[in-house]
């Protein structure tokens, strides 16, 4: 089945299998290879991408749900958002920082599902942190440092501040 | 994990819809696909063709009518927390589905495909059924209307017919004096409610005058809890009378005993779960 979306301000056109999930169109088809396949069964949150703005997990969606669709990924984050020197989105210079990651493997979902949490309350509280990134699971268990990072960069893209 | 091969058609109308499905009893709908499309994955689900309904506008969103909303089938969880209309006449829906899952999956879940998957531990069939909703289904024949008693029939079953979709959903406004609550009991931040108390209750000069409750998981499907919301009924709005009224929620139920609670501990969270659920919605 023929297809059209834009991921990460690139168009592609493709013609797939109604079967083919988004998160292995992204990797296999579009280079996407920073949004990881975690748990396949749609708890753990690892493949989370943005769809038309808002959060999903990517291997709980079909490519041709996604036809006309505009998806942002990890790897498309920084690209017009870059606000420091490095060019990084304040959520990934953040997580840098308070060292919001161990071995990475949640971490593009983290982001992806912060970024989301960040559009819809740009002030929240600690308590919504964590209520916002409850579908995404660290199994290094490292989310003080998560929350912390979060808060960070909703201090720097808002300027209000929040204490970890 | 891959899925079996399928077909896929993604209709512009309800009418191409219906048709498409009549013509493949193996074809099933998808609408958000967050409960099917892990059933698909884990291979335990074959459909030979998915109908998409996403591209059938008129089946998204909110509609004012008069004392009722209708509610699109295709209208998101995320949504039903943040519609006006349901926050000011319905706001027990928006409380619930709160609750579902997670916010990426409330993103893609639909209040139709949670209804139509019928999982006894799901929330929101409980909740309709409390909310005393009407189900619009739409099948080869025209038309259909029924109640949530008549609509889930056991575990993941309903008495939807070959070819009919659930198209909308149509929620009596809440009047004067009535308040909500959904209680849920879930062991992790991410579960499914072992048991859910979906409670309603009109308040009229100290007294509890009206209540209605729907439970999730204390059965193959949701249920009322009868007994309950009788005795709750022109008791004294404290905490001690709801208690005392939530001792009866179990009545009439047949919970499941399952890796997760034995009958014995849900018929016990129902109770406790009502008693706190009724309190709430009386505003106590």
């Amino acid at each position: 089945m023929k297809i059209t979306l834009t991921i990460d301000g690139v168009r592609y056109d493709d013609d797939v299998e109604p079967r083919l999930l988004l998160v292995h169109y992204l990797r296999e088809h579009a280079g996407r290879t920073g949004t990881p396949i975690g748990c396949d069964t749609s708890n753990c949150g690892a493949c989370t991408v943005l769809l038309n703005g808002k959060s999903v997990k990517s291997c709980s969606v079909l490519a041709v749900q996604a036809d006309g669709a505009s998806v942002t990924t990890i790897q498309g984050l920084a690209a017009g958002n870059g606000s420091g020197e490095d060019g990084w989105h304040p959520l990934q210079k953040a997580f840098h920082e308070e060292h919001g990651l161990q071995c990475g493997y949640c971490t593009p979902g983290m982001i992806l599902a912060a970024v989301d949490l960040l559009n819809e309350n740009p002030n929240p509280t600690e308590e919504q942190v964590r209520d916002g990134l409850e579908g995404n699971l660290c199994r290094c268990t490292g989310y003080q440092n998560i929350v912390r990072a979060v808060l960070k960069a909703a201090g720097s893209t808002t300027g209000a501040g929040v204490q970890a | 994990m891959i899925p079996a091969s399928f077909d896929y058609t993604r209709p512009g109308s309800v009418e191409a819809a219906v048709e498409a499905l009549a013509a493949d009893e193996e074809a099933k709908v998808i609408a958000g696909g967050q409960s099917l499309l892990p059933l698909l994955r884990l291979r335990f689900a074959y459909p030979t063709l998915l109908v998409d309904l996403g591209g059938i506008s008129e089946l998204r969103g909110v509609r004012d009518a008069g004392d009722a909303l209708e509610i699109g089938a295709l209208t998101t969880h995320y949504e039903l927390t943040r519609d006006p209309l349901i926050a000011a006449h319905a706001g027990l829906l928006a409380q619930a589905a709160g609750t579902i899952a997670d916010p990426a999956v409330r993103h893609r879940g639909t209040i139709g495909g949670a209804l139509s998957h019928a999982d006894p531990a799901g929330d929101l069939p409980a909740v309709v059924t409390a909310l005393e909703a009407v189900l619009v289904v739409t099948g080869p024949g025209g038309s259909r209307e029924v109640s949530p008693a008549g609509f889930f029939a056991d575990y993941l079953t309903t008495t939807l017919a070959p070819g009919e979709i659930l198209t909308s959903v149509r929620v009596p406004k809440l009047g004067d004096g009535w308040g909500y609550h959904y209680e849920k009991f879930h062991p992790t931040a991410q579960a499914w409610a072992i048991v859910g108390v979906a409670a309603l209750a009109r308040r009229s000069n100290g007294h509890v005058a009206e209540a209605r409750i729907g439970l999730t998981n204390m059965g193959s499907t949701p249920v009322r809890a009868g007994a309950a919301e009788a005795a709750a009924a022109g008791a004294e709005a404290s905490a001690a009378a709801m208690r005392a009224a939530a001792q009866r929620a179990d009545e009439g139920t047949s919970p499941p005993s399952d890796l997760r609670a034995a009958a014995d501990y849900r018929r016990h969270l129902a109770r406790v779960l009502t008693g706190r659920a009724l309190a709430r919605a009386a505003g106590i």
